[in-house]
């Protein structure tokens, strides 16, 4: 197999095109899978960052005026709906940027991780027992200090669970934008597909996938322990 | 009639759940199971219908043992409540009730006529068989519960603490009812409670259970409280047993004193005249005795008005004529007047009693009367 | 470029199949057809495994071992398997994008079935299956006439989650050569520089999506027991606290 083709990088020690290489494809092309590898870690933490920045009021304002909770949901159900490049299409027009604007990718999921963790906020804060509450309050603490210190620590765990598909998730939808020409570890499967003629190149796919496949694990391993971190009450319930 | 026949539960861990348990429950009876928790109760219960099976003995019923039959048709035999009805949420009322009927395979049309008779027989209305479980009060889903078992007509009813998830009011009331709906059905009747007053109000015969699974004593609630068998079963049955025990004697016919009464809209000067030490009962147009009015120390002036309802005092109980012992020494203590009132069957007024007499009375009983009662 | 979106919408040639060009109603028979096959095998396989696995509580492994699953890109799988497979069907052209496509939606569409579904029968009241069977219903009769209507909401929420996340990946399936779908408008004009195109695909598939959603959750509204999804004249609100922790676990957001 000699096949040079007309290649977007050069192959650097002969064709070693099994699944097994891509360790060593990865060396070969450190700085640039690198440089994806921190573009999607950063796409997929940005926006469920600010997703759950905004998503905190607006889960409390869906608890604290019942009326609110429905159409709330209808919306966010709505834009949940909507698959993940379609939405990632549709920003740019509606927010007035060029078609394939890099922007639309945070963007797009910012609205996404909203979309699921205004819902989950909102739970989380109405798993919190009644009586709790009216002692909280009967004790004296305002609404503010009662929401920050009582409810909020008690939600964690729904929220956790909430945020751990949120950005496991992301990985795999900042991935799909990698299809249509945005940077990050979805190129890795674009290179595959592309040097795979005429036979298979395994390599950089091979190497997407473990990546996502970690990327995503740490995510969820993070997020779990400082579940854990944030909830010392529950393991001590658990010990009993 | 249900036997048990030195049936033992041990669990892999090695806790001893019944131990060597044998007794019988007689048909046409309610045999109440009752002792602290851990005691084995409902999982003697459970064994009945094989919802748990027994790791040695036998149980039988009507001397057929329960192990014989498959399980699937032992149940559909088996009438079974438990604590919160267990109600399918997806179905309606009249649906729920007509689940064994239909199991077995009865016409629909006649499964859901029977249903709609049962929810009649416990007590509910017919607009609920339409309604969902969820619609309904634990109260409510208690007795469509208690319909449901009685579906099929089973000769066996097995009861696990049906009502203990329902506030005390509320189970006062079903615990009525349960007794006529017995009266009516004479099924034979096992049930499981923690309560010792509930199972002595509702069994024919308690058996009271101690931790590890031993039969501490098996005898009627009026033997049980006049011949604690041990320790246990004495601090189980708890304190004023000898009060409580009046509750099984019977009173006989007790001669009452005759009371003049009053009636709503009497002036007060002519109430004043025919009040005994300074009391006169209040009694409607039937003789139904209404409150007492207390006329003493009342200046002339405040008499000139009429009796009323708000000036009634509402305490005293009513002792049926005919019933037992403890209901009449209630009545004589609660009464203001310190004169029990005693009704007859319809509740119409018949004649006051004082405590002192109900006491006589109880003195008076043999100790056969008293205490050895079968 | 809203409105070139618009026009590309609007233009009747679009809506036609040429030689050169498939029109929207074929790619989008295209998509239901790719999207239905998936859905239909996903199915038929977590939904009787989930109820098995729910009402007799063993193999429940196999339900955090397939929800791991979900960590794997579906871009990246599909790409792995349309390199593998695709070689060996020159000449069937279609096929050799097709089954990869159609093996990597199954793959993605039976998590949230299996989940769901096995959550759906363990919430159902321990009580009400003590009841169940000791009125003499046998395992499958509990089964079958108590904890599968008792799960319908999580398992049509499974259902749901599900189809849109095959919907999604389908679209994404058009990224190899050849394969029809709503999505080919969009790689099409990603690749053409046509992006009028481009986003008429976006939009395309996003009212498929939501349209989907709105006929699965019409279903829904029938088939689930009044008595359980509490549409009945009292109506008592309550929003679901710590029950739908696990049906977030469940609803992955499509690829």
């Amino acid at each position: 197999m000699t096949g040079v083709l007309l290649l977007p990088q050069p192959l650097a020690n002969g064709a070693d095109s099994s699944p097994w290489h891509f360790w060593g494809y990865f060396q070969d092309h450190r700085h640039e899978d690198l440089h994806w590898l921190w573009e999607h870690t950063y796409l997929s933490l940005l926006p469920v960052a600010i997703g759950l920045a905004i998503s905190l009021p607006l889960g409390w304002l869906a608890r604290r005026y019942r009326w609110v909770y429905p159409p709330m949901i209808s919306i966010t159900g709505l834009l949940y709906t909507i698959p993940s490049i379609a939405l990632f299409i549709i920003v740019p027009p509606l927010f007035g940027l060029k078609s394939l604007d890099p922007l639309q990718v945070p963007i797009a999921l910012t609205v996404y991780s909203v979309a699921l963790l205004v819902r989950v906020v909102a739970d989380g804060l109405a798993s919190v027992p009644d009586d709790v509450l009216q002692a909280a309050t009967a004790m004296g603490y305002g609404s503010f200090r009662r929401l920050v210190n009582v409810e909020l620590p008690i939600a964690v765990p729904v929220i956790a669970a909430g945020l751990r598909v949120a950005t496991v998730s992301n990985v795999s939808l900042v991935a799909v934008a990698g299809t249509i020409g945005m940077d990050n570890l979805g190129r890795l499967f674009d290179q595959g597909i592309q040097l795979s003629t005429p036979t298979a190149y395994y390599p950089p796919i091979v190497l997407g996938i473990v990546l996502c496949v970690l990327l995503a694990t740490v995510f969820d391993v993070t997020i779990v322990l400082l579940n854990r971190a944030a909830t010392p009450w529950r393991r001590a319930v658990a010990a009993r | 009639m249900i036997r048990f026949e030195s049936v033992t539960k041990r669990y892999p861990d090695g806790t001893v759940a019944v131990d060597s348990l044998s007794l019988v429950a007689d048909s046409g009876e309610i045999t109440v199971f009752v002792g602290p928790s851990g005691c084995g109760k409902t999982t003697s219960l459970r064994m009945i219908n094989r919802m748990i099976e027994p790791t040695s003995g036998s149980i039988f019923i009507d001397d057929q043992d329960v192990t014989k039959v498959s399980r699937t048709e032992l149940r559909r035999g088996i009438g079974y409540v438990i604590q919160h009805a267990g109600l399918f949420p997806h179905r309606t009322v009249v649906d729920n009730v007509a689940t064994v009927p239909l199991l077995l395979g009865h016409d629909k049309k006649k499964a859901r006529t029977r249903a709609l008779e049962l929810l009649e027989l416990v007590g509910l209305p017919a607009s609920m068989a339409k309604r969902y479980p969820a619609q309904l009060s634990g109260g409510q889903q208690q007795r469509v519960g208690v319909a449901r078992a009685l579906a099929a007509n089973p000769p066996v009813m097995l009861m696990d603490e049906p009502f203990s998830a329902v506030d005390p009011v509320v189970r006062a009331q079903l615990q009525q009812e349960f007794l006529r709906l017995q009266q009516e059905l004479h099924k034979t009747i096992v049930f499981v409670t923690h309560d010792i007053d509930e199972a002595i109000k509702l069994g024919d015969r308690v058996a009271v259970l101690q931790v590890g699974g031993h039969l501490a004593q098996l005898a009627t609630p009026a033997e049980l409280l006049a011949h604690p068998a041990d320790a246990f079963v004495a601090g189980f049955v708890g304190r004023d047993r000898g009060y409580r025990a009046l509750g099984f004697a019977d009173a006989g016919q007790m001669p009452l004193l005759a009371e003049p009464t009053a009636q709503l809209g009497w002036d007060l000067a002519k109430a004043r005249d025919v009040a005994v030490d300074g009391w006169v009962l209040v009694t409607d147009a039937e003789q139904m005795p209404l409150g007492w009015l207390r006329l003493e120390g009342l200046s002339d002036s405040a008499l000139s008005g009429q009796v009323t309802e708000a000036s009634l005092n509402l305490g005293g109980t009513l002792a049926v004529q005919g019933g037992t012992l403890r209901a009449l020494l209630d009545a004589a203590l609660s009464s203001p007047s310190g004169r029990g009132v005693v009704v007859d069957d319809d509740g119409h007024f018949l004649g006051t009693v004082t405590a002192s007499e109900v006491l006589e009375r109880i003195q008076q009983r043999t100790p056969v009367a008293r205490g050895d009662a079968g | 470029m809203i409105s070139q979106v618009f026009t590309w919408l609007n233009d009747p040639a679009h809506w036609r199949d040429s030689p050169v060009f498939t029109g929207i109603p074929t790619q989008l028979l295209n998509h239901l057809r790719y999207s239905l096959v998936a859905m239909a095998i996903a199915v038929a396989i977590a939904l009787p495994l989930g109820l098995v696995i729910g009402h007799t509580g063993r193999g429940t492994w196999a339900v955090a071992g397939i929800n791991a699953v979900r960590a794997i890109p579906g871009v990246g799988l599909l790409v792995l398997l349309a390199v593998v497979i695709s070689p060996h069907f020159h000449g069937r052209t279609d096929l050799g994008y097709l089954l990869p496509t159609e093996i990597v939606l199954v793959v993605i569409a039976i998590p949230p079935v299996l989940a769901n579904t096995y959550a759906g029968v363990q919430n159902v009241d321990p009580e009400v299956r003590d009841a169940a069977s000791g009125m003499g219903m046998t395992g499958a009769q509990v089964l079958r006439r108590v904890e599968l209507p008792c799960s319908l909401p999580l398992i049509f929420s499974g259902i749901r989650s599900a189809t849109l996340q095959v919907i999604a990946t389908a679209t994404i399936a058009s990224y190899l050569p050849l394969l029809g779908g709503l999505g080919r408008f969009i790689y099409d004009g990603f690749h053409q520089q046509d992006y009028p195109q481009m986003i008429s695909g976006g939009v395309l598939v996003a009212l498929l999506a939501v349209i989907v959603d709105l006929l699965l959750a019409g279903v829904q509204r029938y088939a689930v027991s009044p008595g359980i999804s509490g549409r009945y004249s009292r109506r008592t609100f309550r929003s679901t606290g710590p029950a739908t922790a696990a049906v977030v676990q469940a609803e992955v957001s499509p690829a």
